[in-house]
């Protein structure tokens, strides 16, 4: 698979303040690639520049084959992106919205029609913009992004702020991204999703990134973090070290009647996260 | 020319929802109409509110409503979706600039009627009006650009308005405020209106407003290369 998305020692600082730090990156061709970070890692300065709006300081971005700093209008329609800064009309209609965009790419109005139904607006073509839930502008949004019909997707924490229900829903629509073939460059802070959607990620922290390739292939790499746990009869549930120092223990609870279930707990992004950087992934 | 196109028809559909905005383009349109028709006193010059409000209408309209349509694409982080969708920061001031022309044109057509031109007086009275418009609509597209939110941008182009707009009606009555107005473009906008039926323009009028058009020019170049739309 070829690469859709390449990034070789990127940096950038403002003010004095270093955003990002020597960032490399390989993201194939029809995967769903995952960026992590808490808020302020730099996360959505990176997709900037990926995207051509904002230059870095050194360090080159290669989209589709071009530097992003050298982006022709065609090679830009090639991509679509979501970005919590990125505004709608509140006053237009959901159509409207899109038909200000369609306008620009030469878009039809079946194919504005098409991409209200995939994000499951038709039924509210007509109402304003301004007066949908969260989660329906988000779904706006993201019709906005796929209308086009781009190659690559940058969705910059496309299910921040909504309810379960709807985030669920989001993350099918960028499944079905991924089954038609697109590229998918997926920022977030929620370990689950990451886990659920993405083929590879990055743990971006302080500007650097320091993790990076298949969710469990790094869970693989901190297996020192698996744990056993216990639950007892009387209702309490204790946490061993999944190692030879714990066999006394377990074979004591068993023998003493006291152990009901035994499971073995994985380590995840979280927890890995936490042993890098001893921070929340989610802060 | 596809873009420009887009960007005033998405300006019509948004703006023309938009009270506020509306507002402006109606608010002396209507004035004029019922003032012209309502008061009658004895003496009062000819047409005298519809030459008062063309004026005030050249020096408001154009100028608020520039300045709130970019500032609040920016607040809103609207302008950046156009930007990435491939329009030029050109042809939105152009778009936008155009809509605001138009919906200005309106207005002018309605000062025309009121104030019964015809022939070559309406031809005058259409490019004297519609270099007050462009310039208006200048000095509001640098108010838009310097301003990060509307807020910002009703703080900056209040007090610039009040002065455009109404420096013209207190000249009336004060020589001192006069003699200063007449540097500004909207006096001699006023001016010119005043005098469209009895003498071609004069040349102070069109140096004054040249020179003010050089400054907007030059200050709407000095705004978009520091400031750009982001």
């Amino acid at each position: 698979m070829s690469s859709s998305i390449t990034a070789r020692g990127i940096s950038i600082s403002f003010g004095g303040r270093t955003v990002l730090n020597g960032i490399d990156l390989d993201i194939q061709s029809g995967e769903i690639f995952g960026l992590l970070g808490p808020s302020g890692a730099g996360k959505t300065t990176l997709i900037k520049i990926l995207t051509g709006q904002l230059e870095q300081d050194s360090g080159t971005a290669v989209i589709n084959g071009t530097d992003s700093r050298r982006l022709s209008g065609e090679e830009r329609r090639r991509f679509g992106i979501t970005m919590d800064n990125f505004g709608i009309y509140e006053r237009l209609s959901c159509y409207e919205n899109l038909k200000v965009i369609a306008g620009i790419y030469g878009v039809g109005k079946a194919e504005i029609y098409a991409a209200l139904e995939k994000v499951g607006l038709a039924d509210a073509a007509k109402t304003p913009a301004g007066r949908l839930s969260k989660g329906m502008t988000v779904r706006l949004k993201l019709a906005r992004a796929f209308m086009s019909d781009p190659d690559i997707l940058f969705l910059d924490e496309p299910t921040s702020g909504l309810d379960p229900v709807s985030a669920g829903e989001i993350r099918g629509m960028i499944l079905a991204e991924k089954e038609r073939g697109k590229t998918v460059f997926l920022t977030t802070h929620t370990m689950t999703e990451a886990e659920k959607l993405c083929g590879s990620i990055a743990l971006l922290n302080e500007g650097k990134i320091v993790e990076y390739g298949a969710p469990e292939e790094i869970c693989r790499r901190y297996d020192h973090q698996r744990m056993l746990k216990i639950h007892l009869t009387d209702g309490n549930e204790i946490a061993l070290p999944h190692n030879r120092n714990s066999a006394d223990k377990i074979a004591e609870l068993i023998g003493s009647g006291r152990a009901e279930t035994i499971h073995t707990t994985e380590p995840d992004l979280e927890t890995v996260f936490m042993e890098i950087t001893g921070k929340e992934l989610s802060a | 020319m596809k873009n420009i196109a887009v960007i005033f028809g998405k300006q019509l559909s948004d703006t023309i929802r938009n009270k506020t905005i509306l507002i402006q383009f109606l608010m002396f349109p209507v004035l004029v109409i019922i003032m012209e028709n309502a008061v009658k006193i004895e003496d009062m010059p000819e047409h005298f509110f519809a030459k008062l409000f063309a004026v005030m209408f050249v020096g408001m309209a154009p100028l608020t409503c520039m300045s709130a349509i970019i500032s609040e694409e920016k607040e809103k982080n609207t302008l950046r979706v156009l930007l990435m969708s491939n329009v030029k920061p050109g042809e939105y001031l152009i778009g936008t600039g155009a809509y605001v022309f138009v919906m200005c044109a309106v207005g002018m057509a309605v000062f025309a009627a009121v104030g019964g031109y015809g022939g070559m007086e309406l031809v005058r009275f259409i490019a004297v009006m519609s270099a007050g418009i462009i310039l208006s609509e200048l000095t509001g597209a640098v108010i838009g650009l310097f301003s990060r939110n509307q807020m910002t941008a009703t703080s900056i182009s209040v007090p610039i308005m009040m002065v455009i707009a109404f420096l013209p009606m207190l000249s009336m009555f004060n020589d001192t405020i006069k003699s200063v107005a007449r540097v500004t473009y909207s006096q001699q906008i006023s001016e010119l209106i005043s005098d469209i039926r009895n003498s071609p323009a004069s040349a102070e009028s069109i140096a004054v407003i040249a020179v003010n058009f050089a400054l907007a020019v030059i200050l709407f170049i000095t705004a978009y290369r520091k400031k750009g739309l982001e």
